[in-house]
């Protein structure tokens, strides 16, 4: 069972349809409890990132997540601030992240990049650079949906899996072991969404 | 390499799929659903669905019909129409669409923006602005939901008050340009993008790709368009289409 985990401000039912239609068996978890029959986990979130801690914290998530993931080493994947939220700290408030992965979370519009639209959004591809199980080096251009004014900057670079371009390079999906981060919205990238989620699903 | 968006508008009036030209005479077009899941199979890069009577009648948005859409969307939605409360916007955000376009709440309450920018993100507030050209060639901003229409002056402030509320992306409608396939204001899009730090979506009058790619040039970085994707040919029969990717990707990188 894969369990979505609804902490209050996101939009986990786009998310638990693909899943869905990719064959998952998938449910919506508003509360820690609804972990304990979980095999895998899927943190979504939009929104901000201490908003998004807070209702994790406050919830018992937190605690959950850490327990699934760290002890039962069970699969997480991270969407767009889910993904953030693994990380150890957001220059967007003062929450502690969740800490799963070595990563910080820093602002799009940092000195080295030049005056950019913020939020990044819309299509923008990957550059894989690492063999991992969610995405794989297709000839054909994959393109994922983007919204986002943070991005994740992992403290070792192999961390990351795919790096994407906006202004300079960033980290646009991560790995370690069991956990699984990435920045855009596979629930919203037509077929190469799906084919990221059906590996997910599989794994 | 991020491209530009291109963004089919539909626009819903009691549940039908309609289109309007300059804001009136809504043509019934078909069945929304249906034509969802048409762009969703075509891949369209975003969808943007305005449910225009909702503000002017004072009524709650179609909550089930929004679920619906939603269902057939495997890209991001926007969806726009009546929303006037932090909870609506909750409640739709929870349907599954991605963002929240106001267009009349912009004008009654600013208040309530800055809150759902501050609950929601402001990746997920699109502020739609649509104005009208002069006879002297300067623009007014015009709240259709009441047919008011401000100075031009105020057109600058209400942008600002806009941005300040923290707004992710501007939508700006080209009123005189709406379903006329006539070709964008480029004046218009030149003007405001220059102004603006966020992500502007263009709409009004496309009529081609060349044209597309114009309001790109002009400062969009994105454009939306409503009759030139549900309309074919000089009668405007009803056929729904949209570029395959690989001719848009050659157009605008």
């Amino acid at each position: 069972m894969i369990v979505v985990i609804d902490s209050g401000i996101n939009n986990s039912s786009s998310v638990v349809r693909m899943i869905q239609k990719v064959g998952g068996n998938v449910k919506i978890g508003s509360k820690p409890e609804d972990l304990k029959e979980a095999s895998k986990i899927v943190l979504p979130g939009v929104g901000h990132f201490d908003e998004g801690m807070k209702l994790l914290n406050e919830s018992g998530f937190s605690e959950s997540i850490k327990e699934c993931v760290l002890n039962k080493k069970m699969p997480i994947l991270g969407i767009c601030l889910g993904m953030q939220l693994l990380c150890e700290c957001s220059e967007e408030g003062n929450q502690k992240g969740l800490g799963l992965v070595a990563a910080k979370v820093l602002h799009l519009n940092d000195a080295s990049r030049e005056k950019l639209k913020i939020p990044h959004m819309g299509w923008n591809t990957l550059d894989i650079t690492r063999c991992n199980p969610l995405l794989t080096d297709d000839p054909e251009e994959q393109r994922f949906y983007f919204v986002h004014s943070y991005y994740v900057k992992p403290n070792t670079s192999e961390l990351c899996i795919a790096k994407t371009l906006y202004g300079s390079e960033f980290c646009s999906a991560l790995n370690s072991d069991n956990i699984f981060g990435v920045q855009f919205h596979p629930e919203k990238s037509h077929r190469f969404g799906i084919s990221l989620m059906r590996k997910f699903v599989e794994l | 390499m991020l491209k530009h968006r291109v963004i089919p508008t539909l626009l819903i009036q009691n549940g039908d799929l309609i289109k309007t030209c300059k804001f009136k005479n809504p043509e019934y077009i078909g069945d929304p659903v249906n034509a969802i899941k048409i762009f969703n199979e075509k891949e369209v890069d975003e969808l943007i669905v305005l449910d225009v009577g909702k503000s002017k009648d004072h009524l709650e948005p179609d909550y089930k019909l929004i679920e619906e859409f939603a269902g057939e969307c495997f890209m991001p939605l926007t969806y726009g129409g009546g929303v006037k409360t932090l909870e609506q916007a909750s409640r739709i955000f929870r349907l599954g669409v991605e963002k929240i376009c106001v267009n009349s709440l912009c004008f009654e309450n600013i208040e309530t923006i800055k809150s759902m920018v501050m609950k929601f993100g402001s990746q997920s507030i699109v502020a739609s602005l649509d104005v009208k050209k002069s006879v002297f060639g300067d623009y007014k901003l015009q709240d259709s939901s009441t047919s008011t229409s401000y100075n031009s002056n105020y057109f600058e402030t209400h942008l600002e008050q806009l941005l300040q509320a923290g707004v992710g992306e501007i939508m700006l409608g080209a009123i005189d340009k709406d379903g006329t396939l006539s070709g964008p204001d480029i004046k218009l899009i030149k003007k405001v993008s220059r102004e603006i730090g966020v992500p502007l979506i263009s709409v009004g009058g496309i009529s081609s790709l060349e044209e597309i790619k114009n309001s790109v040039e002009a400062g969009a970085s994105a454009v939306a368009a409503g009759a030139f994707f549900v309309f074919h040919g000089k009668r405007r029969a009803v056929l729904i289409t949209y570029p395959p990717y690989h001719e848009l990707e050659a157009l605008l990188n």
